[in-house]
């Protein structure tokens, strides 16, 4: 191949490109200003200290012992901000979305919870007022709740001492008035019941004092980020800008292939057609240009994601520049189907984007794609933006290695070959 | 096309004149290489012109219809672009930019993007991609079309500059006042087809008569029945009476004029003007096909 026509061609896309301020504009700005801001909404790089803690109220109707105790685990819990304050009020501020939620426990919780734990007949009330747009708060919260309360009111029920007595003669009593439960069984709970209370009138250390036995967790948590570092952070500007970088190449793409029907339509394309310059170079050099502009809008994304977001290549760098690599020369593929199989470049730009937002929704540049439904995980297998997201995330915050890198990749450029293919097919080439 | 054959000679301008859609850029393209004829072939210095790269292109130059430029681009970027394409670099296409744009009077004017030239200047810019390799055949594809008439009189003197120097031209038009000025030889396509092909001179003889005498009668003119007697007179090869206008071809207007007033006196027949205008390719175009050319 000649390389001086070659040469040139690419130079002219290339400053083509550079000299489109809003092309500019879409390849670089916009996908820094939005990474940054989905990367902060995500998370962004802070300790599990920083994070947003869910607003919650918290409506004490019962001010004992029991429910003070519920009250204070919560405003313990790193998860929650804990307010307090009447129930008018919290419902006030859940409704008007200021609030998550607002745990209420009623008046008699703290005596009728514990009796409740042996099928007393009583249950007390705990309500939960929820903003229904933050489902998964509110299952958080529901979690978080039931674990606390539990393990209060167990502690109460089995730390010994007077109260702990008072509330199995409330139980027994409750037992006592509760037809349904058949006879067998409860006369095995009077006998259980009866044995704590002989534990606790023999167990004086608890007598008045703070609980020092009785029911407790079973495990002790341990929580570890399995990122790159075992020590390390999970940065979510990584995937944010890997998938916002995924999405503006590929419309650079669109833009590559839309400038050539333009072209055609200026009789551009003819002209150059008119030089001594095989149909393969016109090409071929459109293909390059294309994939030099993507290479470059990736570097200078990722780049930025480094030096302001501290964003890095945990994994393979070798692996890291391949997927980059064959994610780029499927963009010049993709550019060149969208040029062959337009008509005018009016009608094939609004296609072409709908087209491309699809595969980047499916491909998980907006929601990772574990959170996809099952079938749908393995269904956006055949999405070529899926292979470039798992691609960069498996080099970046994943840490994995050239091997990850290396099916990635061939999986872009098994797509980028299909795409060149079909382009070359379509082309038109006498109809300008 | 159907059948259209001829050869561009060195040093010579080929007027290829035809109405709108009568296969004159049709034909531009075949012989460039961007439409493959169904039968026929196109040889350059006697060589059959081959596939897209054939190397035998550098020998072509084109002009397309439409300014073939980049507005975004620099008209030093342009041609720095169109050069490359015919593999040249360096000194030799900065030497050759030069040239160009020396010729067609943009030299100072290089830096400035395409985007901003009038539509004149694109077309003087347009000329000169092309003219970058040295050509040896150049194609001009209505390379005036919307041009103010003093960027046309200057593309006018480029060409002819480029026809002394030794070029092969062939240049497609319309407008067949273009062509009476710039062309050699002149080659009418209606169609899709040659219907006349000859020198300009060689054209005209295809006349009846190399002249027309005009003649706008009064209104109402007598009946029309003396027309016949008027054809009969000696030097005179044929009347038409269009409403007031009386077209008469004749061999020698100093002969025929005062012989036609005369009689026009006599049997009363009153006019109030008289002009006479020597036959053009348009009369041409009319008599062979029976159509006004711009109306085509």
């Amino acid at each position: 191949m000649n390389l001086i026509p070659f040469v040139a061609l690419v130079k002219k896309d290339l400053l083509l490109f550079f000299k489109d301020r809003r092309s500019v504009m879409m390849s670089f700005a916009a996908p820094i200003a939005i990474a940054s801001f989905f990367g902060l909404v995500l998370g962004g790089a802070l300790s599990k200290d920083d994070r947003q803690r869910i607003p919650v109220w918290f409506v004490d109707e019962d001010r004992s012992p029991l429910t003070t105790k519920v009250g204070q685990r919560l405003q313990s819990e790193p998860a929650l901000e804990v307010r307090t304050g009447a129930v008018s009020v919290a419902r006030a501020e859940v409704r008007s979305g200021k609030a998550a939620a607002a745990v209420v426990l009623g008046a008699g919780f703290g005596d009728q919870a514990g009796a409740a734990m042996f099928g007393g007949p009583d249950k007390p009330p705990l309500r939960l007022l929820y903003d229904p747009s933050r489902a998964a708060e509110h299952e958080m919260l529901k979690g978080i709740l039931t674990g606390h309360v539990m393990q209060i009111v167990g502690q109460e029920v089995f730390q010994g001492g007077r109260s702990t007595r008072a509330m199995i003669a409330r139980s027994l009593s409750g037992i006592e008035q509760s037809p349904k439960m058949p006879k067998p069984q409860r006369e095995a709970l009077k006998d259980m019941l009866k044995a704590v209370d002989k534990w606790s009138a023999v167990n004086p250390a608890a007598e008045d004092g703070p609980a020092t036995v009785g029911l407790t967790s079973p495990y002790q948590l341990t929580e570890e980020a399995v990122t790159a570092r075992p020590s390390g952070v999970y940065n979510s500007f990584a995937h944010s800008f890997t998938g916002m970088g995924v999405q503006f190449i590929l419309f650079m793409g669109i833009e590559a292939g839309v400038m050539l029907l333009q072209q055609r339509q200026r009789g551009l394309w003819k002209r150059l057609r008119a030089a001594p310059v095989s149909r393969s170079m016109l090409l071929s050099s459109r293909a390059v240009s294309a994939a030099l502009s993507a290479l470059l809008i990736m570097a200078v994304l990722f780049t930025f994601a480094r030096v302001v977001f501290g964003v890095k290549v945990e994994g393979s760098l070798l692996g890291f520049l391949l997927v980059c690599l064959s994610f780029a020369l499927m963009t010049a593929a993709f550019g060149l189907v969208v040029a062959a199989y337009g008509r005018t470049p009016e009608a094939t730009r609004p296609l072409a984007i709908f087209v491309t937002l699809i595969m980047v929704m499916l491909g998980g540049s907006w929601v990772p794609s574990f959170l996809f439904p099952a079938w749908l995980d393995k269904v956006t297998k055949i999405v070529p933006t899926r292979w470039a997201v798992d691609g960069l995330n498996g080099m970046t915050w994943r840490g994995l290695g050239l091997d990850y890198a290396l099916t990635c990749s061939g999986m872009l450029l098994i797509f980028a070959a299909v795409f060149a293919a079909l382009a070359v097919r379509k082309f038109r080439w006498e109809s300008d | 096309m159907d059948g259209v054959s001829f050869t561009l000679e060195p040093g010579t301008m080929t007027g290829l004149l035809g109405p709108n859609g009568a296969g004159k850029t049709t034909t531009v393209s075949m012989i460039c290489g961007l439409v493959t004829p169904d039968a026929g072939q196109v040889l350059v210095n006697g060589r059959p012109l081959g596939l897209d790269d054939d190397p035998a292109k550098r020998r072509i130059g084109l002009v397309p219809q439409d300014p073939a430029l980049f507005d975004e681009l620099t008209a030093q970027q342009n041609l720095d672009l169109f050069g490359a394409l015919y593999d040249l670099s360096g000194a030799g296409l900065a030497t050759a930019i030069d040239r160009a744009l020396k010729l067609v009077g943009l030299s100072d004017r290089r830096g400035d993007a395409v985007g901003i030239f009038s539509g004149g200047m694109k077309r003087r810019l347009n000329l000169a991609a092309a003219l970058l390799h040295d050509p040896e055949v150049i194609l001009l594809d209505e390379p005036t079309v919307g041009v103010d008439p003093q960027s046309r009189n200057a593309i006018f003197e480029n060409l002819e500059d480029l026809k002394r120097s030794g070029k092969a031209l062939l240049y497609t038009t319309h407008y067949m006042e273009e062509a009476e000025r710039l062309c050699d030889r002149i080659i009418i396509i209606d169609h899709g087809r040659v219907i006349a092909d000859d020198t300009q001179q060689g054209i005209y003889r295809l006349l009846p008569a190399p002249n027309v005498l005009h003649i706008h009668l009064a209104p109402d003119p007598a009946p029309v029945n003396w027309l016949n007697e008027l054809r009969s007179l000696e030097g005179i090869r044929a009347v038409d009476l269009d409403r007031n206008l009386l077209r008469i071809g004749v061999v020698s207007i100093t002969q025929a004029a005062p012989r036609v007033l005369d009689w026009l006196n006599e049997h009363g027949v009153v006019f109030e003007h008289v002009s006479s205008e020597r036959a053009n390719l348009e009369t041409v175009f009319l008599t062979l096909t029976g159509r006004n050319l711009r109306d085509s």
